[in-house]
């Protein structure tokens, strides 16, 4: 990954590393301000973390290689079971933990991506969920390595690096989330303007053309797929460590569904539009049911249906449309 | 002997409902090009009607099935003026899965609200609840009726659209739209007519195949990916490819239901993915 970004376009703006220290600056910020905001419930913002790096792995598959599918939770789920068993089997090490979870995820990556991205349009879509749902039942089936219904339960990493341990109050957990989430964010903004990133923007516009030019697109799907997979199983792995178990939810239909809703809400194809889709997202949602238990679903879908009628192409969309009328203005008067 | 025509038996009938609610689905996706995530939901609506119909009301079950078919139409035509025809045809998939989902959300939402989140049964008449004698043995009638309501709706269906006036004007529309505009078709009243007949097949499957998919709030979720499935198995606009889709997919998961009932849904989605591998474009699909 770090090979083919030295050589990423340094497009925009005249410092060099603008667009990275923009992200580690507004992580910071979305961090202090979810701190603020939610002070009692960190443990909501930890796993809200973990949704949201899938979200961005959704985001480089369907966003960057126009690839639709609803089964993109077999990935996080995948690694979730890969990290809790590694923990149970004696490796605590949260770092390492982690380390599993990329390899899970990614193994997983390149197994979904080399049967989903054989087909286009609405088999992709269906060979997705159905991919999905094998890994779900498998799930349920082989309860000798993911306890069936139960679960997966007791899972205790030691305390990150050797120094912090994870609290009750979900503190170290928090921090120890969010630094992850900004590292494979700015990796993220580099990996996408990478050659590699930029062919695959390619193969999405136009894959005939790409191939015209000399690109040999199914290995490089796969390629892609498998990326998308590590940066789920970076979630998955968050989500296992510091939640302490692992559920059948992990690997649902439901999950899948509402990663896609995330990414499309904020905007495909931006990195920026998958983050705050995520954030935005689960909060309303967190905020919605906690209120309103019997209606969250009902005003859920009203949200979608609004975004739909209102800002079809995302929220991120949206909003550079409208800072772009915003600067205009400004600049006449 | 006794297992392989229980299978038989149950296979089937759980291919004929499916086949009964995907059909209009897959018209859907032929003619408009939606991925109507939504139809499942209509399907439990018209479960819904049914039961309240029958329980509350009193009325006899065809008189059921008819109000559950037309007042699960009038309640889903308004969404079709305001929502679905933004998105015929031209849309990006991912605007449809996300519109589609809101509306499923909203229905599933409303429904555990007004019914409550608890399973509605659909009482059966007398006439279809007991045993039939065949000769050599018994089966439940119900079975019986369900495979030749799927039946009836293929043939119906066949005829509409083979041998009739508005069959061959939504054929004209499926094949070439622009054309059959300028041609003086109005499309955008078979575009409706075509929802509607959606709809209300979604709804009377949903009210026949009560007993074997029962209706709960999260009925449109649970089974809607099963729906999509059949409809990309058998190719989007066939009848025949639903019919067949359905029957070997009903087959299929019966089969591994009987035979390893803890594998759950494994062997529908192997069977799934299989097909899709031999026939990427759907049983008898059509390249668009």
């Amino acid at each position: 990954m770090s090979t083919l970004s030295t050589v990423a376009r340094k497009s925009d703006g005249a410092f060099p590393f603008a667009s990275e220290l923009t992200a580690v600056a507004s992580i910071a910020a979305l961090g202090v301000l979810g701190y603020l905001l939610f002070p009692d419930d960190l443990a909501f913002l930890t796993r809200l973390i973990g949704i949201t790096l899938l979200v961005l792995s959704l985001d480089l598959v369907t966003g960057y290689c126009g690839i639709a599918t609803l089964g993109h939770a077999a990935l996080f789920g995948v690694s979730t079971y890969a990290v809790g068993n590694a923990c149970l089997g004696g490796l605590r090490d949260p770092v390492a933990l982690l380390g599993v979870g990329i390899v899970a995820g990614a193994i997983m990556g390149i197994v979904s991506g080399a049967l989903i991205t054989r087909f286009r349009g609405l088999p992709q879509l269906v060979i997705s969920i159905a991919l999905g749902q094998l890994v779900a039942a498998l799930a349920n089936k082989l309860s000798s390595v993911t306890g069936g219904s139960d679960g997966l339960s007791g899972i205790t990493p030691t305390p990150v690096l050797g120094l912090f341990h994870f609290d009750m109050y979900s503190r170290t957990a928090f921090v120890f989330s969010l630094v992850v989430l900004g590292i494979v964010f700015v990796l993220l903004l580099r990996f996408v303007r990478s050659p590699f990133g930029l062919l695959c923007q390619g193969i999405r516009d136009d894959d005939l053309r790409a191939q015209m030019i000399g690109a040999v697109i199914y290995p490089r799907l796969i390629i892609m797929y498998a990326v998308s997979g590590a940066v789920a199983g970076v979630g998955g792995a968050l989500n296992a460590m510091t939640a302490g178990v692992v559920g059948l939810d992990s690997v649902s239909f439901e999950r899948s569904a509402e990663v896609l809703v995330m990414l499309v809400l904020g905007g495909a194809g931006n990195l920026w539009g998958a983050l705050f889709g995520g954030i935005i997202f689960q909060i309303f949602e967190h905020i919605v049911s906690a209120t309103n238990p019997f209606h969250w679903m009902t005003l859920v879908g009203l949200l979608l249906i609004g975004i739909v009628l209102f800002v079809p192409r995302g929220i991120s969309h949206g909003v550079a449309v409208l800072w772009s009328k915003v600067v205009t203005r400004g600049g006449q008067a | 002997m006794q297992t392989i025509f229980s299978i038989g038996l149950d296979g089937l009938s759980y291919g004929m409902v499916l086949f009964i609610i995907s059909i209009g689905l897959s018209i859907m996706m032929g003619l408009m090009r939606v991925v109507n995530l939504a139809h499942g939901a209509f399907a439990m609506i018209g479960g819904y009607l049914a039961s309240y119909a029958l329980r509350d009301l009193g009325a006899g079950y065809a008189v059921a099935i008819a109000i559950a078919v037309v007042g699960t139409i009038i309640i889903a035509m308004p969404l079709e003026v305001l929502l679905y025809r933004r998105i015929y045809r031209k849309s990006d998939p991912l605007i449809q899965v996300l519109l589609t989902i809101g509306i499923t959300f909203v229905i599933i939402g409303l429904s555990n609200f007004i019914f409550g989140p608890t399973l509605k049964p659909i009482p059966l008449p007398g006439e279809l609840s007991g045993p039939l004698d065949i000769g050599f043995r018994m089966i439940p009638t119900h079975r019986v009726f369900v495979i030749v309501c799927g039946l009836i709706t293929a043939l119906a269906l066949w005829l509409l659209i083979d041998k009739t006036e508005f069959g061959i004007r939504l054929r004209a529309s499926v094949d070439n739209s622009d054309m059959a505009d300028s041609l003086g078709i109005r499309t955008e009243w078979i575009y409706a007519a075509t929802f509607a007949l959606a709809v209300g097949l979604g709804a009377f499957g949903g009210v026949v195949g009560a007993e074997l998919l029962p209706i709960e709030p999260f009925y449109a979720l649970r089974y809607m990916v099963t729906f999509l499935v059949v409809v990309s198995v058998g190719g989007a606009g066939s009848i025949a490819g639903a019919l067949a889709a359905s029957l070997l997919l009903g087959l299929a998961d019966t089969t591994g239901k009987y035979l390893a009932p803890e594998y759950g849904e494994f062997f529908f989605y192997l069977a799934v993915i299989f097909i899709a591998f031999l026939f990427p474009r759907g049983l008898f699909g059509r390249a668009h």
